[in-house]
């Protein structure tokens, strides 16, 4: 009866009917049953942690694509393009495209090659047990609070949508992920990311297609957007001349070398939440193509993300505005342009589904949050500082422990967001510090094989450290920017791209001098590990249809002519 | 695939498909004989019904392909 009650408050932005919460429950019952069934497969750790090793190409690369289909992406991209128009298009195509590709064709043979279980896993193999504690601790620490930020997100969507009560929303949802997480290991994750990802497709594709019917094709839509807004709102380059030029306040060498070089490239390559996925992989094969296809769906997530935003910009009656605007004058937000769009066109059924859609993305964000987590924790935390020699049954029940850690965990941050917003912004800014150093980190790994274990590790700290000395700079003394970010006009996302140049070439620096001046390893442990000491199996016995390299060129091909065509 | 046991999970989807399609189908069969007081924008498209049609035939069709124990995936 309080849990009935508890939905009944608050007002909304749709209504739902008895149709649309049965196609509700029914996802939370699939989804469990997913878990429930699964749970027999969890028993070893190489079955809970890395889903047996047997995935095929296609299901790691959805789950790929999926794990970072959460809060952030859906509702938050939706109202950027709103606010900024086509240009947040970038953090999708070249954002995200060429790194997939690289991780794809030069990163993967190494990961995959090394049987490494995660990515600090592999900078203890490389760089030695300082370097993974380093990284290990951090991502920790980083991923259960992004889980809980991904909570919090989601129940304040239902809140706003559907008037649901934050609590139990937060509940449902971090229970439901905690059972069929604890019970099935990665394997159930993936499994569910892979059904969410279908049903994120399944529930938002209406409304690009019956928005672009009713602004009367892309030719109409442009029109009148330039009416409602400015013709800029629809290029992607042409705008990028200087910060001024452009509504994001961004110049073209921030989003190229900022984003496209160093942040996507960091986060699609390094961030141990979406390469777990690819690890799981059946065959080197299978894990270079993965990315491959998470790459070509990802080229078209736009379809369902950024179109909502810009048709809510030419059709929508009402003007949306930034949050703190929309809530004292009571008006919609920019985040709101997707659910606005989803009362806009969906009847009862279509809205359940549209809402379904959102929920799984939440979901499966936060899952894969609480997944990466559990693996990190107990193997490269647990294992490696706590106790190192348990069976490895203890291990799995320390997984399944620590997933339950992790969702408490998450709930918490999420209750600490609810508090204190500002948390939200120094957890993004926490992931941020991190993830950009590191890439240059592993990279120079890879690829030097003089990198020393000295020079891996005092090159990460540098990064790191340097990161967060830029970001308080700034926020102590404003003017700051005009170094940091090259303008006085930089805002927030500029400023973003240009401390992660930074600290990614202050990283590369500190790892190339103190490795000159340090030892290196001997070549024979390098092997597996760096290009030039290891062996890459040749790919000649298989038809060209089959290479990875020949897909990757067809994929990058898309991904030019798509950016010509709306530059 | 059935990197889970011995159901793939392409049938777990065809099963989520297949559901929702049907539900969705439904509603829009309904409103089309009691028209909504408000109808949604572009009501005349009847989305609902040709939208859960296409997900009722693909997830039945994913249903009959990797239906357990036929070997597929």
């Amino acid at each position: 009866m309080t849990l009935a009650l508890a939905f009944l408050n608050t007002p909304r932005l749709v209504h739902l009917s008895t149709v649309d919460m049965v196609i509700i429950v029914f996802y939370f019952v699939l989804v469990l049953a997913i878990g429930f069934y699964l749970k027999e497969r969890a028993n070893t750790g190489e079955d809970f942690f890395m889903a047996g090793r047997e995935m095929t190409a296609w299901i790691a690369g959805l789950s790929f694509l999926s794990a970072n289909l959460g809060s952030l992406e859906l509702m938050g991209w939706a109202g950027a393009s709103y606010q900024y128009g086509i240009l947040a298009t970038h953090w999708y195509w070249i954002g995200a495209i060429p790194a997939m590709l690289f991780l794809a064709l030069v990163m993967m043979p190494f990961y995959y090659i090394s049987k490494t279980h995660s990515v600090p896993g592999y900078l203890k193999l490389r760089f030695g047990e300082s370097s993974r504690a380093l990284s290990s601790v951090c991502f920790a620490f980083m991923t259960v609070l992004m889980s809980g930020i991904n909570m919090y997100s989601m129940a304040l969507v239902l809140k706003i949508i559907l008037g649901w009560n934050i609590n139990v929303s937060i509940l449902v949802s971090s229970i439901t992920v905690a059972i069929y997480v604890t019970l099935g290991g990665l394997r159930s994750a993936i499994f569910n990311e892979v059904l969410q990802f279908i049903l994120i497709w399944a529930g938002a594709l209406l409304i690009p297609i019956l928005g672009l019917i009713e602004a009367g094709g892309w030719t109409g839509l442009k029109a009148r957007i330039a009416v409602n807004a400015s013709a800029e709102y629809t290029h992607m380059w042409s705008t990028m001349g200087h910060f001024k030029d452009n509504p994001m306040g961004i110049h073209w060498t921030g989003i190229v070398f900022g984003l496209a070089a160093v942040i996507s490239t960091g986060y699609w390559t390094t961030d141990f939440l979406v390469v777990q996925r690819v690890l799981a992989a059946k065959d080197l094969r299978a894990a270079k193509m993965a990315p491959i296809i998470g790459a070509t769906f990802k080229m078209f997530v736009p379809f369902i993300v950024i179109l909502p935003g810009l048709l809510g910009l030419a059709l929508l009656p009402m003007k949306l505005m930034p949050e703190a605007q929309a809530i004292a004058t009571g008006g919609h937000s920019y985040n709101e342009v997707l659910p606005l769009m989803l009362a806009r066109y969906c009847g009862p059924g279509l809205l359940g589904l549209g809402i379904t859609a959102l929920i799984a993305g939440f979901m499966s964000g936060m899952a894969g949050n609480v997944s990466a987590f559990t693996t990190v924790w107990t193997y490269d935390i647990y294992r490696a500082l706590i106790k190192k020699d348990g069976t490895d049954k203890h291990y799995v029940n320390m997984g399944r422990l620590s997933t339950i850690g992790g969702v408490a965990i998450s709930i918490v941050t999420a209750y600490g967001v609810i508090y204190f917003k500002s948390i939200m912004d120094y957890v993004q800014a926490l992931f941020s510090f991190f993830i950009a150093p590191l890439f240059a980190t592993v990279i120079i790994g890879m690829l030097w094989k003089r990198a020393s274990p000295a020079g891996g590790f005092w090159g990460l700290l540098a990064g790191t450290g340097s990161s967060i000395g830029m970001w308080a700079w700034v926020k102590m003394d404003p003017t700051a920017l005009r170094y940091v970010a090259l303008s006085p006009y930089a805002k927030d996302m500029a400023e973003n791209m240009y401390r992660a140049l930074w600290s990614c070439l202050i990283c590369a620096f500190v790892t190339v001098a103190v490795s000159l001046a340090t030892t290196p390893k001997p070549e024979a442990e390098l092997k597996g590990l760096v290009y030039g000491a290891t062996d890459i199996p040749s790919e000649t016995y298989v038809s060209t249809f089959h290479r990875p390299w020949f897909w990757a060129v067809v994929v990058g091909t898309i991904f030019v002519v798509l950016n010509i065509i709306f530059w | 695939m059935k990197s889970g046991g011995s159901i793939s999970i392409w049938f777990f989807i065809g099963i989520s498909l297949l559901v929702n399609g049907l539900l969705i189908f439904g509603s829009g069969i309904y409103e089309l004989f009691h028209i909504p007081a408000h109808p949604v924008v572009l009501f005349n498209y009847h989305a609902s019904i040709w939208w859960g049609a296409i997900l009722a035939l693909l997830g039945g069709g994913y249903c009959i392909y990797f239906t357990p124990g036929k070997g597929r995936g």
